[in-house]
This record gives structure tokens, C-alpha cells and sequence, in this order.
């Protein structure tokens, strides 16, 4: 038989709730491991080729996705934009997925248009890891965000956490939201203003789960009772006029002088890139999480990859 | 008003009042050879209007695209001047080709040659979305 003929029909991660909570759990415990015993793993990926097909850029996905390939010693190709692939010449993705997945083990993809790794998976001989679609989804994202909280808190039961920011567009806090409703005793704090509230049918799901939740104006108000803050940007694009957004941005800016009122062991989280929502100051703080949760980012991308190989 | 009995065809009945152009229109039923009936606000025992269209042939209909339109309509085959089935319809969980997406941000905006996919999410406010992007279909 013709070794070239043979088709195969791998699994792809395309949003976080493809993965249980049985296997979201097994991911965190092997990037536990990896993060204690990484010699284990530095040639787990010997001879095997992650291609990183970034039809946008996104520097630190695409770098995060790179070094947890090479730290398992495994290979990268691919491309960082659009205008370095076949796309300029009217290429579809699902040629252009067809024909990387003959090249590469696994891909990690982040297309500007929503959907487009749904479409990327029907066609691709290997795992798809959609690594950002638009504003749609990022389940990577979600996990360094789970595997974050796992490590801070001990667990992913029993805690309040404060969404704070876009809560509307930010596609971060839906897909985080929908991950925690699925774990016991979480109750989740809404801290927005009117124009930039958590939509309805995110709401309805978490009714339907029987999720706790309640709603905030002012970050403030929420601030005394949170295990876990998620700050998010609230962008000024999102606003019809300036002055709105110029009257709200400064009420979500977390200062030193905000956090006063915290929890000593309540952690800071922020998908990054951080503008000015959380001020520099902060940063020493021994709550602020950020940059933990960047490290984590390549440890859990490192478990999920070993996980689509078949290898953990 | 007297429309002659069929021999073999077909009879969609029970349609809601006003929706029978539309399934006409869905079903391109205009591009047939044969004969078709659009009869529009007939009496209806059940409803006190309805429209009904009656196609002068044995074609393939697609049920999800009725459904879709009025899941209220029966469907009478007729064979031999006799009904030899009659068929409800049910709003399909799936709709395939049969809307699009208008999310000018979903992939199906620019790739060629998919499928436009939509899954059945709330069953009794008929809300549909994308099956790519998550967007709720909208007729606008």
C-alpha cells in the first residue's frame, strides 16, 4: 500500500470546551510535571515538526507556541502573516492546511477570519490547534488562564473571580467563562460598564449551568471579595464617541490605591498585551500574575501539543 | 375557486398565510417544467388561513428548507389521483446551504467552496447560528 495514500482524521482543539474536564485536568497535571522534571520532555519531540501558520500577526502566541515546540526538541516551520504565504496569491486555507499538514505533525494556526480553523480541521492530515480566530476563539489562551489559577489557587473549584474590562468583545473572558462553568463552586463578579457588558446569551449559558454570578459597575465594589482578578482592555474603538470612552476608561485602570481594599492572596491576571489598564506600578505588587501566566502559556501549549501527538 | 385534482404530485398544505411565496421563491419552484399552484389565504379549519401550493409533479423537495421557512406544513404525495403519504415537517437541528452568514468577519466571506452550516440552538425561538462563527442568523 502506498504509505502516501493513507488518510488519517486527527483530533483539533478549535474552542476549549473540544477538551473535558477530565482532559483539561490531564493537561494541567503534565504541564505540572514538565515544569518540575523538563528533562523528561527535552527530547520527547525528537524528529517531529510543529508548523506555526499565523495568517496574522501575533508575536507572543506564535513565540509561545515556538519555544514549547523546541523546548520538547521538536522542529517549527511556517509563516508569521499573511503576506508571507500563499494567501497574496488567493490561496484558500483549506488548500493551504491540506498541503502544510503533509509537511508538519501538528499545526498551530491564528486566522484573522472567524471559523477558519473549523475549516482548517476538515482538511488538514494532522491536530489543528486553533491558536486565535478573529475574535472568536482562543483555547490556549484559556488553558494558560486555567493552568494560572491551578497553580495560584490550588485548584479550579471554589473561588470568585472578577472579570473586569470588555466584557462584550473580549472573546478572552467568554471562553474563560464557559471553561469555570464547568467546575464547582465558582462565582464569577461582572465588572463593566453598560456599554461594554457581558452579552445575554453569555449569561443564559451560565444560568443554564447554574453558575452564580453578579453584575458591577465599578471595580471598587467588587474588589474586596475577588480570589481572582481578570483584567481586561476596554478599548476606545468599542465606544460611538470619545467622550464616553474618556469618562470610563480611567474607572478601569487598576492602581495600587484600588487594591487596597483586595485580598492579600487574590491574583492579578491580564491576557496581555496590557496598555494602560493596569498602571506599571502594579507590577511589583506580589498579586500581579501577568507575566506568570505568559510563563505558564508555554508550558500548557508544551502538554496540549504532547497530547494531540499521542506522546502524553 | 376550482384547482383541478392531481394525478402524481405533490401538495404542501397548512402553509401560514403569507408564507407561500417564500417557499416558492426558497424552493425555486418557478424553474419547474410543470404545472404549480400557489393558492394564497385559503380557508383552514384549523387556522382560519392558510396558503397551499400544489406541484403538478413527483419532484425532490427539500424538507429542511420547508421546515425551515414553516415548520407547520404537511406534506400530501399523491400518486395515482390517491394521497399515498403524508409527511409533517420538523425544523431541522441543521440547515445546510439553505441560509448564509452575514458576518462579514466569518470565514465564510471569503473562502470558496463551503458549505454554509447552521446548527439549531434554541429550538422554540427558532435561533440559528453559524456553525463557523457563532453568529445568530439574521434575516437583515
Amino acid at each position: 500500500m502506498d504509505k502516501l495514500e493513507v488518510k488519517h482524521n486527527p483530533r483539533s482543539i478549535i474552542n476549549i470546551t473540544d477538551l473535558t474536564v477530565e482532559e483539561i485536568d490531564h493537561l494541567i497535571k503534565t504541564a505540572n510535571d514538565i515544569i518540575e522534571n523538563p528533562v523528561n520532555y527535552q527530547d520527547i519531540c525528537a524528529h517531529k515538526k510543529l508548523a506555526t501558520l499565523f495568517f496574522e500577526p501575533s508575536t507572543r502566541t506564535r513565540l509561545s507556541f515556538t519555544a514549547a515546540m523546541m523546548e520538547l526538541g521538536g522542529n517549527v516551520l511556517g509563516f508569521s502573516e499573511a503576506s508571507s504565504s500563499s494567501a497574496t496569491k488567493g490561496e484558500s486555507v483549506a488548500d493551504t492546511i491540506h498541503i502544510v499538514s503533509l509537511y508538519a505533525d501538528i499545526i498551530a494556526m491564528r486566522h484573522p477570519k472567524e471559523g477558519a480553523p473549523l475549516v482548517a480541521s476538515a482538511h488538514s492530515e494532522v491536530p489543528v490547534i486553533n491558536a486565535g480566530d478573529g475574535g472568536h476563539f482562543h483555547p490556549t489562551q484559556t488553558l494558560t488562564d486555567l493552568l494560572t489559577i491551578s497553580r495560584k489557587k490550588g485548584s479550579l473549584n471554589n473561588f470568585t473571580i472578577g472579570f473586569c474590562g470588555d466584557l462584550k468583545f473580549g472573546r478572552t473572558v467568554h471562553s474563560l467563562i464557559e471553561a469555570l462553568m464547568r467546575y464547582k463552586g465558582v462565582k464569577f463578579l461582572l465588572i463593566a460598564p453598560p456599554e461594554l457588558r457581558l452579552p445575554k446569551y453569555m449569561k443564559e449559558k451560565m444560568n443554564a449551568a447554574g453558575a452564580e454570578w453578579q453584575e458591577f459597575e465599578k471595580l471598587e465594589d467588587a474588589m474586596p471579595d475577588l480570589d481572582v482578578l481578570y483584567m481586561t482592555r476596554v478599548q476606545k474603538e468599542r465606544f460611538f464617541n470619545e467622550e464616553d470612552y474618556v469618562r470610563l476608561r480611567d474607572s478601569y485602570i487598576l492602581t495600587l490605591e484600588k487594591l487596597k481594599p483586595a485580598k492579600k492572596d487574590m491574583i492579578i491576571m491580564h491576557p496581555l498585551p496590557r496598555v494602560n489598564e493596569i498602571a506599571v506600578e502594579v507590577d511589583n505588587d506580589p498579586r500581579a500574575s501577568y507575566f506568570y501566566q505568559a510563563h505558564c502559556g508555554k508550558y500548557i501549549r508544551e502538554a496540549l501539543i504532547l497530547y494531540l501527538l499521542g506522546l502524553k | 375557486m376550482n384547482i383541478d385534482g392531481l394525478t402524481n404530485g405533490i401538495v404542501l398544505d397548512h402553509i401560514t398565510a403569507g408564507k407561500g411565496m417564500r417557499i416558492y421563491e426558497m424552493l425555486k419552484l418557478d424553474k419547474l417544467d410543470c404545472t404549480v399552484a400557489i393558492i394564497q389565504n385559503a380557508t383552514s379549519n384549523k387556522k382560519g388561513r392558510k396558503d397551499i401550493i400544489k406541484i403538478d409533479s413527483l419532484i425532490d423537495l427539500n424538507y429542511d428548507m420547508i421546515a425551515y421557512v414553516d415548520s407547520n406544513v404537511t406534506v400530501d404525495i399523491i400518486k395515482n389521483g390517491k394521497v399515498v403519504e403524508k409527511r409533517s415537517v420538523n425544523l431541522p437541528e441543521t440547515l445546510t446551504n439553505i441560509i448564509s452568514c452575514h458576518n462579514p468577519r466569518c470565514i465564510t466571506s471569503t473562502e470558496q467552496g463551503i458549505d454554509q452550516i447552521f446548527h439549531l440552538v434554541d429550538p422554540e425561538r427558532r435561533i440559528y447560528r453559524c456553525a463557523y462563527c457563532d453568529t445568530e442568523y439574521s434575516e437583515k
